[in-house]
């Protein structure tokens, strides 16, 4: 085995890719938590094993924020604030499953098509690593669009933020900075969120956000 | 130091003029010191820019300052095309400064003007030296701005708010055209400095494209037909020295703008239809621009229209040169370009000239409407000389200069039939009727300008009671007037003088001027075939002038003479029932405004026994605004409509709409690669 480090790279890429489909497909609220935090934890192992393999120490960093961050203490929030607000029942998919699943399965074909042959040059991790992570990012963008409810708009936001952690990590010489101050802001962007699901629920007794247009000042 | 590192301190000196004047009070005194300061500067300015235009000898200077963008810089260049338009920037910023003296004290907030009139001046001066697009384009947008500015400091005014949108509009449309006019030429790989641009290979379409939208935006800044509609609405409006500058100046850095473009940087890649278009708007804008100024009333609107007038007239001269140019008719190039530039800078000189007397005609009277006036020339006998003066000018009469550039135009348009190319062989005649037509037009129209504004009786008390303008004022028209007449009497020196930038640009000059008859003589082709001799002809209508008025007086005067009496021995008291603006154009106006304005006279007259007054209205359409602007308003009003409703999706449509589109491009991405 020549090559066996990037084969698990891309193994885990691919994991990831797949918890990605699954978040697609997932329609009850705490398996959809239970796949993000899955997702996030494979993440961080790929992040430590791009440490490894690239001997960059500043990576591990990275690896220890996504798994406390996305794979402990944002499903964990979530996990309360869906219980509290007693909205634990099934999510409406805007369009049929299949359709979506279709979907995805065609960004994920766009994503290889439009990286590889940008990246043709390249060897080794980076080419496959950065399909696989664009790919996340279009599923991610995919789960926000087809998705109703608040609480799975997060869940794709923050899927989206993994597929970009993924391909920072796989280019080399990304500076520590720039990944910590990422995930400080959707850290951030986290609370707003969790804010706004409370007051919305408080106030609307829903967190289907197509509701919430009649409500807004300049219709005609 | 170099001419060029003249030319950028003065400019540097201009930036600190301007920021200067947003600390300084508003004194009289003090606005003296800004424009003096001003006039000084541009005296610099044009004592750097002359030697430059005159020991040119074809190797320009550059500079390039590490600013701006980091891969492009800010690169510079002063060739003998940038020097003469310098000169005719800062000659004109001279003059207007000069003007400003005394005229800019009676500004109701100077704060308003001052800042930006040296704004305006650095604006156009780095227009003219740019050597890069960046560079160039920015500058562009920096003389819209502040000249959009000063045409807004009277901004309460609602016509004067309706200026500055329809401006404001048509310098952005203006500039975007040519943002992609130097995209194309930059090409893919993006060498935004002219000489970068000079080397590039061109696709086949990209010279018709090019020269499409080098015609669409620099001829909206320029005032083509039908791109002029915001001159007649911003010029006017403006302070009258900035009128000025804009109507004598500005048009003509626009200019600078298409010939850099169409002559230097796509150089010889046009194919030879490349002059139609430039010849039939030209004269499509020459005719229309002074048939639109025969109806005007408003003595500064009516200046403006003449403008559009003359750029058609530069225009075909410069579709001429590249006629004769592509050709490869070097000799008729010369002509054609020296023609094209001399009325460029007679342009300056005149049209500014006749703005500042505009001004000082608004000033003593508060009128700018030509039929509150009248009698002018008893109050204000300077103002009065130096307009007609002007008027003479722009009428290309004789021994003014004027003439001479119309009269270099006519010369290239005679030597059309060595043209190989059927279509130009007849069109150039064609445009040559069209020019004989609006110069005679003109010409009615400055004969009614002057005559109804300065002859005749003061038609209202403010007219009556105007007191001739300040020294300064004066100063600046009177150097204007004596430069129109010595360039009409001496030709020859203006010819020598641009001639290191018509070399520069069709790589040929004119014969040696003057020849064994008279020293003086203007000779585009050969003496055989035709000269001109200003003096000779200053002289003879001297000669022909007196001998006349003494004969007259002579002979005529003393005797006493019978005849019938004029209205009946009483002439009526009204200055009213004099000549007014719309009555003098009235014969031009159902000849061509009929057709051209949809021109419909309505006369309301009461029956016998009635007592009312009797009405008389013409009602009038722009042809510019019927057939394309209002339209196209339309257009957009409706579109706008029903595209209201994207204003109103819900998140997650806005969501979708933004992920489908970056999913079609990266399906882009993917096929087109």
């Amino acid at each position: 085995m020549v090559n066996i480090s990037a084969d698990i790279s891309h193994f885990l890429a691919g994991i990831i890719l797949v918890t990605s489909f699954m978040l697609l497909y997932q329609a009850r609220m705490f398996g959809l938590l239970k796949i993000f935090a899955i997702q996030a934890i494979v993440l961080s192992m790929a992040v430590a094993w791009q440490a490894y393999i690239q001997d960059a120490a500043h990576l591990y960093i990275t690896a220890v924020i996504a798994l406390v961050m996305k794979g402990i203490v944002i499903p964990m929030a979530l996990f309360r604030i869906v219980r509290n607000l007693g909205i634990h029942q099934n999510i409406e998919d805007v369009v049929g499953v299949g359709m979506t699943m279709l979907a995805g399965v065609g960004l994920t074909i766009l994503a290889i098509m439009v990286i590889f042959p940008v990246t043709t040059g390249e060897v080794g991790v980076i080419k496959e690593d950065l399909a696989f992570a664009f790919a996340i990012i279009l599923l991610g963008l995919l789960i926000m669009v087809t998705r109703r409810n608040a609480v799975s708009q997060i869940i794709g936001f923050m899927s989206l933020e993994n597929g970009l952690i993924l391909a920072a990590t796989g280019a080399r010489g990304m500076p520590l900075v720039v990944e910590i101050s990422v995930a400080f802001s959707v850290l951030i962007a986290f609370f707003v969120f969790g804010l706004f699901l409370f007051r919305i629920q408080e106030r609307f007794d829903t967190i289907d956000v197509d509701n919430l247009n009649q409500y807004r000042g300049d219709r005609e | 130091m170099t001419a060029l590192q003249v030319i950028l301190t003065g400019l540097v000196l201009l930036l600190c003029l301007a920021a200067f004047s947003c600390v300084i009070r508003t004194g009289k005194a003090w606005v003296r010191l800004y424009y003096g300061l001003s006039a000084i500067i541009s005296t610099g300015l044009l004592i750097g820019a002359v030697p430059a235009l005159l020991f040119s000898s074809g190797h320009p200077q550059t500079m390039i300052l590490p600013v701006g963008l980091s891969w492009v810089g800010t690169h510079f260049r002063l060739d003998a095309l940038s020097a003469f338009f310098l000169i005719v920037v800062n000659l004109g910023g001279m003059m207007t400064s000069l003007y400003g003296i005394g005229y800019g004290v009676h500004a109701a907030q100077p704060r308003r003007i001052l800042p930006f009139f040296a704004a305006f001046l650095c604006a156009m001066n780095l227009v003219v030296i740019a050597d890069d697009a960046f560079t160039f384009l920015l500058s562009w947008e920096f003389m819209s701005l502040t000249s959009w500015m000063l045409v807004m400091s009277n901004h309460r005014d609602p016509e004067t708010q309706k200026a500055g949108l329809t401006y404001f509009t048509m310098a952005a449309f203006g500039t975007l055209m040519l943002l992609f006019a130097f995209g194309i030429l930059a090409g893919a790989d993006g060498g935004y400095s002219f000489e970068a641009i000079r080397g590039h290979s061109l696709p086949a379409w990209g010279g018709a494209i090019i020269l499409a939208l080098a015609l669409l935006g620099a001829g909206s800044k320029a005032g083509l037909f039908p791109l002029h509609i915001w001159l007649p609405l911003a010029h006017p409006a403006a302070p009258s020295h900035v009128s000025a500058l804009m109507s004598g100046v500005m048009t003509k850095v626009a200019i600078y703008g298409f010939i850099r473009i169409v002559f230097d940087l796509v150089g010889n890649r046009i194919g030879w239809w490349g002059p139609v278009p430039i010849l039939i708007i030209g004269a499509a804008t020459a005719l229309i621009g002074v048939l639109y100024a025969l109806m005007q009333h408003d003595l500064k609107r009516l200046l403006a229209y003449h403008t559009v007038e003359n750029i058609g007239i530069i225009f075909i001269g410069l579709g001429l040169a590249l006629a004769f140019h592509i050709n490869g008719l070097e000799a008729g190039a010369a002509v054609a370009m020296t023609a094209a530039l001399l009325h460029i800078f007679n342009h300056s000189l005149f049209k500014s000239l006749l703005f500042l007397g505009s001004g000082s005609v608004l000033h003593a009277t508060g009128e700018r409407d030509i039929d509150h006036l009248g009698g002018l020339i008893h109050r204000m006998p300077y103002t009065a000389f130096f307009f007609l003066i002007g008027s003479v000018a722009i009428s290309a009469l004789p021994p003014f200069n004027g003439f001479v550039s119309e009269w270099l135009t006519f010369q290239a348009i005679l030597a059309s039939p060595e043209l190989p190319q059927a279509l130009l062989k007849f069109l150039v005649p064609a445009v040559g009727a069209v020019l004989a037509l609006s110069a005679a037009l003109a010409a009615t129209c400055f004969v009614k300008a002057f005559g109804v504004t300065f002859l005749g009786r003061a038609r209202t008390a403010q007219a009556g009671t105007a007191r001739e303008t300040d020294r300064f004022s004066l100063t600046a028209m009177a150097i204007l007037a004596i430069l129109c007449l010595l360039i009409g009497i001496l030709p020859t020196v203006a010819v020598d003088g641009i001639g290191p930038a018509v070399h520069q640009l069709v790589s040929a000059g004119l014969p040696p001027q003057g020849d064994s008859h008279s020293a003086l003589s203007l000779i585009p082709f050969s003496s055989e075939k035709s000269s001109y001799n200003g003096l000779i002809i200053l002289g003879f209508l001297l000669l022909a002038g007196s001998m006349t008025a003494w004969f007259i007086h002579h002979f005529a005067s003393r005797v006493i003479r019978r005849g019938p009496a004029w209205d009946c021995g009483t002439p009526p008291e009204s200055a009213a029932s004099q000549y007014t603006s719309g009555s003098f154009s009235q014969p031009i106006r159902r000849i061509f405004g009929g057709t051209v304005f949809h021109a419909r006279e309505k006369v309301d007259m009461p029956a016998p026994g009635e007592t009312r007054a009797a009405h008389f209205s013409v009602k009038m359409s722009d042809p510019a605004w019927a057939f394309i602007f209002t339209p196209l308003n339309n257009l957009l009003e409706k579109t706008t409509e029903r595209l209201n409703f994207l204003q109103f999706l819900t998140i997650r449509r806005y969501l979708s709409l933004m992920f489908a589109t970056l999913i079609i491009l990266l399906i882009m991405v993917v096929v087109w690669r």
